[in-house]
């Protein structure tokens, strides 16, 4: 593997921040704001007692940042509460399951320190779907999407409504049924993820996905799609969530077991594999051993080595080599070939390029 | 430290295509790249007075102004602004890639720097005491601004007044002036040793040309200001110049209406614009005469 970017290395190691020069803050904090990562970077700093180490420019460059990070907190706050004050009329339909990075956030997880997003994602049965989304729209939420070609793929083949966004506050909500589309090759059993479901300590009616199922769908949710925009982000949470996860007794004793009962033993494969290699964590042999059977052939996983180990760096001229770009490309068609079977692939695309009004995006 | 006007045009212009010129405007620093020569021309021409940095620093934007690859190159050749590699705007005639490299630089401020509580406004300051132009476009904000930055003011921006919410003060971020259309010439006959850069027509804001700030506003834009008056222009042919205090409250929200990041600064954000509007007295200022208008700002400037 090459040289890794100076963000990664950062990541890997944070005292790292105490031999920077300004030219390498300037690089440090470009590579970050490329990468979706600088409220991160600041949380990290605060964290190891490193602020005071940064020199005046990056340093008040990064005070821009802590207001944005600040009131982001604030807002997924407020927006939650507002879900579970909408849902709440719901019967039945049991706590908030909440995903990925309001989860984060809610249960106080390490990995969303300074960690930004733009949606609320929700898990609720596939029965419920009806009520919930007519809740949510007495409560002002809106599917945003109008076509109505986008309305019946989301609602036929995707695991999730078609995203809705609240009237006045302008904040999304996607609500999921299921963590993977219905016409991917793998389906995680959504009952076993709700029924393993734990509540948030100290806020009522809120709940995560139990550890290890937290730690999966991240991982699905990462090597299983096709764009890496946000690519170091997602695999900075599962880095987080293994260090801290892998404190508690039992969890990485039973990781293993559980991806296989969710058919996510791969996406595992590539998250310890990835977050190992590009950002140090550790992982016992034992888990190692076990999962090494899961992963691809040889040949295969010296490609996805040269694939991931590119996508997964910042978004930045200074992380790119020559062959940043295919790898990318690769790895979006490899995305929406996972997403569902060839044929439906090929008339998804067609609509999408031929048929839908122009100008809409594309939900592919 | 090193000017831009210290700077032979072949250093500028090898800066330019290089590495980038790292400009120091106020608190911040862009790194700015661009092979065209109408954007070396109008730096050189308006931005002599500003520190330049070091290959080797910090720099809080790095933007580049570039021909989009293509076809483009030949016919109708167009400029495209990147930010870091970036691309957040649509490509416009090369003509314009000046105006366009001022308002991405203003984009970028106002979408970045949540350190400071940002209003759409310009600033002019006199014996320590700052008068904030809030106003939308049309309203004669820009053309009022540099009447009175010619008239002994000192310039602190045209378009962003940049509140420091641990002190309430005023942080300059002085950066040519944005004239319109019309404007051009009041401000040709208004001030006859104004710098202006070449007009370019036809930009989506009609004819634009920028006015070079005044040497001594570049030179203290260290120094920042206290809030004293909020002046809402409103420039109507042929009115009377007439000046009409606005209670504080309905002031409050006028100006939160022309703030950039209000809302991303939560409870600081309304401290911050409370505290300001404590501080000033809020007027609606319409007028159609400039000398009259600037016989009316140094009264209020002379008052206690």
């Amino acid at each position: 593997m090459k040289a890794l970017p100076l963000l990664v290395r950062l990541l890997r190691d944070p005292g790292l921040a105490r031999s920077l020069d300004l030219a390498g803050w300037d690089l440090l904090l470009r590579q970050s704001t490329s990468a979706n990562l600088s409220p991160s970077l600041l949380a990290l700093l605060e964290a190891h007692g490193l602020l005071d180490a940064v020199p005046a420019q990056p340093r008040a460059h990064l005070e821009w940042v802590r207001a944005l990070a600040t009131r982001h907190r604030q807002a997924v706050r407020f927006e939650v509460e507002c879900i579970g004050a909408a849902l709440a009329r719901v019967e039945g339909l049991g706590p908030l399951i909440l995903l990925k990075g309001a989860a984060y956030a809610m249960a106080g997880l390490r990995a969303g320190a300074g960690r930004l997003f733009g949606d609320i994602d929700i898990l609720v049965p596939k029965a419920r779907l009806d009520e919930v989304e007519s809740a949510l729209m007495l409560h002002g939420w809106a599917s945003t999407q109008v076509d109505a070609y986008d309305q019946r793929y989301y609602r036929q083949w995707m695991h999730e409504l078609p995203p809705m966004q609240h009237v006045r506050r302008q904040t999304s909500i996607d609500v999921h049924h299921a963590i993977l589309p219905q016409t991917a090759p793998l389906h995680p059993d959504p009952a076993l993820l709700r029924a393993a479901a734990v509540a948030i300590e100290g806020t009522p009616g809120l709940a995560t996905l139990a550890p290890a199922d937290m730690v999966l769908h991240s991982a699905v949710h990462l090597f299983f799609d096709g764009e890496f925009d946000k690519g170091l982000r997602d695999l900075l949470d599962l880095h987080r969530l293994f260090q801290e996860f892998g404190t508690r007794p039992g969890f990485w004793e039973a990781l293993p077991a559980r991806a296989r009962t969710l058919e996510l033993e791969r996406p595992l494969f590539y998250a310890l594999r990835y977050s190992h290699r590009l950002l140090g964590t550790a992982v016992p042999d034992t888990v190692l051993a076990a999962l090494a059977p899961t992963g691809p052939s040889r040949a295969l996983l010296g490609l996805m080595d040269a694939l991931f180990e590119r996508a997964l760096l910042p978004m930045h001229a200074s992380c790119d080599d020559a062959f940043t770009g295919s790898a990318r490309f690769a790895l979006y068609v490899r995305g929406n070939w996972l997403r569902m079977p060839p044929l439906m692939l090929a008339r998804h695309l067609f609509h999408k390029a031929f048929l839908s009004p122009r100008g809409e995006s594309v939900p592919v | 430290m090193l000017t831009v006007a210290s700077l032979s045009r072949r250093q500028l212009e090898t800066r330019l295509a290089g590495s980038g010129l790292a400009l120091q405007t106020g608190p911040i620093v862009s790194r700015i790249r661009s092979p065209i020569g109408q954007v070396a021309d109008a730096i050189a021409l308006l931005y002599g007075d500003y520190p330049v940095h070091g290959e080797d620093g910090f720099a809080d934007f790095h933007v580049g102004l570039q021909r989009p690859r293509g076809l483009r190159r030949w016919y109708k050749p167009q400029v495209e602004f990147d930010l870091d590699g970036q691309v957040p705007f649509e490509p416009l005639p090369e003509a314009h890639a000046f105006p366009m490299l001022e308002w991405g630089l203003n984009w970028c401020i106002s979408t970045r720097a949540h350190a400071y509580l940002m209003i759409h406004a310009a600033v002019v300051e006199r014996g320590g005491r700052a008068a904030i132009l809030p106003a939308p476009p049309g309203s004669g904000k820009s053309t009022l601004c540099a009447a009175l930055v010619n008239r002994g003011w000192r310039l602190l921006s045209d378009e962003l007044a940049l509140f420091r919410p641990q002190d309430g003060l005023l942080v300059p971020v002085p950066r040519p002036v944005s004239l319109k259309n019309h404007s051009i010439d009041v401000i040709r006959g208004y001030a006859a040793d104004a710098v202006l850069s070449t007009p370019v027509s036809n930009t989506t804001k009609g004819t634009v040309a920028h006015l070079k700030a005044p040497t001594d506003s570049v030179a203290r834009a260290h120094e920042t200001a206290r809030p004293a008056w909020i002046v809402f222009p409103k420039y109507e042919a042929g009115a009377a110049t007439a000046l009409t205090p606005i209670p504080r409250a309905r002031a409050f929200f006028r100006v939160a209406d022309n703030a950039f990041n209000y809302s991303h600064m939560g409870a600081r954000g309304f401290a911050t614009l409370a505290a300001a509007i404590e501080g000033c007295a809020s007027y609606d200022f319409r007028y159609s005469d400039l000398d009259e208008a600037m016989a009316l700002f140094a009264a209020l400037e002379r008052a206690p």
